[in-house]
């Protein structure tokens, strides 16, 4: 398992979270259609090495917290074709989300 | 630069078992002297020469790949339906679990999903293509596709659909975009009617596609 990172998870499984919407340049792990989107905590995953900064070299420490957030399928796409308790889940690191906490 | 390589393009290649159009290229038409197979020939050379990796690294790496496949995923899976507690600790801790099967994930955390009579799990890397290559070896042409990596967070159960699975509105589908430090394995739910089968009989139940979630075993 991954080293315990300096600082605790700001979020816990059922938290509710917001993706920020960004568009900075270079190696990004968020895709851009999950932007914007409000889902909630799944699990923490862990801390890892940041890969944002590990694509240009770097080591990405210290570790970034990541987690897993699940989205109603018919909050992200307006068209969604399938029942309302269909769902989608990705990773994404702790910098990426917004909540009440941060 | 070749022709098929800068470009999306569908050409309907069926050699990989995919029903579909799924495919950017084909292994068979790349030009080995073009553009990108000569790049990364380069690249591997420079590796070599700068002592980043030992020629045989590379060769060790290929074969490892090559000796996975749905075989080790399928002794996971038939283990886990044969033995609830190994199940449990699938499902807790995926990547310990799968030690005893020679299954290194390195930096990666396997994560299992469980297909259920209410839930049906289904991966896809919308950024690349990540993979539980530890377990299956390297993904097939149409996990890599843009076509599939798109349309399966938009319309997965149109996409199963076109992989012969048709999921009832009653079960909710539950897609995985394995972007991170996660890889996915889907557990899929005991075909009925196998209950006196060999463990060697349901192992020849479980293929690749089952374990990505387009497909599900079926004992008929």
């Amino acid at each position: 398992m991954t080293e315990a990172s300096p600082e605790n998870p700001m979020y816990q499984t059922g938290d509710s979270v917001g993706i920020i919407v960004a568009h900075p340049p270079g190696h990004r792990r968020v895709p851009n259609y999950i932007k914007g989107k409000t889902g909630v905590i799944e699990r923490y995953c862990g801390a890892f090495a940041n890969p944002e900064e590990r694509a240009y070299g770097m080591q990405g420490l210290p570790k970034r917290h990541l987690y897993r957030v699940r989205f109603n399928q018919t909050d992200i796409w307006e068209d969604y074709d399938g029942p309302k308790a269909d769902t989608l889940d990705i990773e994404i690191f702790e910098h990426w989300l917004k909540g009440d906490k941060s | 630069m070749s022709p098929h390589q800068d470009h999306d393009h569908d050409h309907g290649h069926k050699e990989d078992g995919s029903p579909l159009n799924y495919a950017d290229d084909s292994r068979h038409d790349v030009d080995e002297t073009s553009h990108y197979p000569l790049m990364v020939e380069a690249i591997r050379q420079l590796l070599v020469e700068k002592e980043i990796v030992k020629a045989g690294d590379v060769q060790e790496r290929l074969d490892f790949m090559d000796s996975r496949g749905a075989e080790i995923g399928a002794q996971i899976v038939v283990k886990a339906w044969t033995d609830p507690d190994y199940k449990a600790q699938l499902l807790k801790d995926g990547s310990k679990a799968v030690e005893e099967f020679d299954v290194p994930m390195g930096e990666a955390v396997l994560v299992v999903v469980e297909n259920t009579d209410k839930i049906h799990n289904l991966i896809v890397c919308t950024l690349c293509s990540c993979y539980p290559r530890p377990i299956l070896g390297l993904p097939p042409d149409w996990y890599k596709s843009k076509t599939y990596r798109s349309r399966a967070v938009n319309e997965p159960r149109a996409v199963m659909q076109e992989f012969g699975t048709i999921i009832p509105d009653t079960v909710t589908v539950r897609v995985h975009d394995s972007n991170a430090d996660m890889r996915y394995l889907v557990l899929p739910a005991r075909p009925e009617g196998t209950e006196d089968w060999s463990e060697e009989r349901l192992c020849e139940l479980i293929t690749r596609d089952c374990l990505v979630g387009v497909t599900v075993p079926s004992a008929n």
